[in-house]
């Protein structure tokens, strides 16, 4: 069993007999009050999203889900096709069932398939995932501080801060847990 | 060379605020002429309060709050004290908690929790010259005097149940956090005061509504600052009073803590006192703009 202190973003719970993912998460605490545990999460098998908030004391069963190593392969108007590198055998996942994780992802990526029974509910994602600026604005000439930060796009879609110097077409590392930028990776 | 950790590169600017502001802090107590006063963070017993939880160090424990050092200082003469400090608290952490923080209290003798609400408003003029904040392009008006808003006044505007019986049935802390935070007015700062007793366990009655506590919180932009009161002096009550936070703690299966003896010896000597705390990160927080409690600290727990 989980007890408050465990929720964190990602955390995946059974509430009703249904599997669930905590989406946002967030402690708070009113003046020299009791701690509140923010939630919003997503029923895996639906898709619906709501918001609960649990106070200190309560527990909660975590949702145990079977994992199976895939590759992505592509995306089309289907969905976002995966293959098991084994059995050969494809399956699809909606973009509602992936969320934010669809911005992660690279052909030809291992991941694992988070499966409910017989059906793939969502992803886990590597740690580390390189991606490619695709949109930037221009280093200012003469910003040379080491902290100064700007938005940029990359390849997915995904918008995040990066470090000035960052420039169009590089290739960065991002963490896929805070999702934020890592470094430049050596071509 | 690898590239330099931009996690902690890009907070250089926020920091350097952060330095600045600190140092004004300083100044304006200095300038007050309060005296500003060390004590140590490992001691062996915190006050007893049912939802803050203590970390311990060996067989004593890290400050929850300075404030019983901080009070037998003034029991024992000083008159106008502060400090800034760090202090920890197991478990809390979320956008704008962290559980080792920065911690600035100050207390007064021969005044009452009034007058720290003054001091609150003369610090931020003090710290941010004009008398607009901008939160998030939210323009925040700081011109003084600020709102004052009693509990009783907040629960009958903005909450689903009465007082009474959120009080009676336990929901008190929600409705604070989930009904009425979220509704309070952001362009203007806003005190909420006079507490209900039960949730005031330093803190001394209204002569004249012995239900509510001389305790106020601060909060500015919907971001909760300070909490002060006008400190309890009489040993007895303020003995019961842990016994009941000590013994509510160990119903819920919480750790014993041990009782701050000297401290409850010497609040005898304590003459009317008003004391208060307020977080310092969040204030950062809200000097420079910023969203979330990781972008006012050089390192957060993660990234040790």
């Amino acid at each position: 069993m989980y007890s408050c202190s465990d929720l964190k973003k990602g955390l995946k719970l059974l509430i009703d007999e249904e599997p669930h993912v905590i989406v946002q998460y967030d402690f708070t605490k009113p003046g020299k009050g009791q701690a509140l545990y923010k939630c919003k999460l997503r029923n895996m098998i639906t898709g619906a999203l709501f918001d609960r908030t649990y106070r200190s004391g309560e527990s909660f069963a975590p949702a145990s889900l079977e994992e199976r190593d895939m590759q992505y392969l592509y995306q089309d108007d289907s969905g976002y096709i995966f293959m098991d590198k084994k059995t050969y055998e494809q399956i699809i996942l909606t973009e509602e069932t992936l969320g934010d994780d669809k911005y992660f992802l690279v052909d030809n990526m291992d991941v694992e398939i988070l499966m409910y029974g017989e059906r793939a509910i969502g992803i886990s994602l590597p740690i580390f995932v390189n991606l490619r600026v695709t949109q930037s604005d221009p280093w200012v000439k003469g910003d040379t501080a080491a902290g100064n930060n700007k938005p940029a796009t990359v390849e997915t879609g995904y918008t995040l801060q990066v470090p000035s110097f960052v420039e169009e077409g590089t290739l960065i590392q991002i963490d896929t847990r805070t999702r934020n930028y890592v470094t430049r990776v050596k071509e | 060379m690898a590239e330099p950790n931009w996690q902690l590169a890009y907070k250089q600017e926020t920091l350097k605020k952060r330095a600045r502001f600190i140092q004004q802090i300083r100044a304006f107590f200095i300038e007050e002429d309060f005296l500003e006063i060390e004590t140590p963070y490992r001691i062996p017993a915190n006050a007893p309060e049912l939802h803050i939880d203590a970390i311990p160090s060996t067989d004593w424990f890290l400050q929850t709050s300075p404030e019983l050092c901080m009070k037998r200082l003034l029991a024992a003469g000083y008159d106008k004290l502060f400090q800034v400090c760090h202090c920890w608290r197991a478990g809390e952490r979320g956008t704008t908690h962290l559980p080792e923080y920065s911690m600035l209290e100050w207390y007064r003798s021969d005044c009452d929790y009034h007058q720290l609400m003054l001091d609150c408003e003369a610090m931020l003029l003090h710290l941010n010259s004009g008398q607009q904040l901008n939160k998030q392009g939210q323009s925040i008006d700081l011109s003084p005097p600020w709102p004052r808003m009693t509990i009783t006044e907040a629960f009958s505007q903005f909450s689903s149940i009465p007082l009474e019986i959120a009080l009676a049935t336990d929901k008190f802390d929600p409705i604070i956090a989930l009904e009425i935070e979220p509704n309070l007015p952001t362009d203007r700062p806003i005190f909420l005061t006079e507490y209900p007793v039960e949730h005031a366990s330093l803190a001394r009655k209204k002569t004249s509504d012995h239900k509510v506590a001389e305790r106020f919180e601060l909060y500015i932009g919907g971001l909760e600052l300070a909490n002060g009161f006008s400190e309890l002096t009489d040993p007895v009550e303020q003995r019961q009073r842990f016994t009941r936070e000590e013994s509510q703690r160990r119903k819920q299966g919480k750790p014993p803590y041990p009782s701050p003896e000297p401290f409850l010896k010497e609040l005898t000597s304590l003459s009317p006192a008003a004391g208060i705390a307020l977080g310092v990160d969040r204030l950062i927080m809200l000097l420079c703009d910023k969203t979330r409690i990781d972008e006012v600290v050089a390192f957060t727990p993660e990234q040790l």
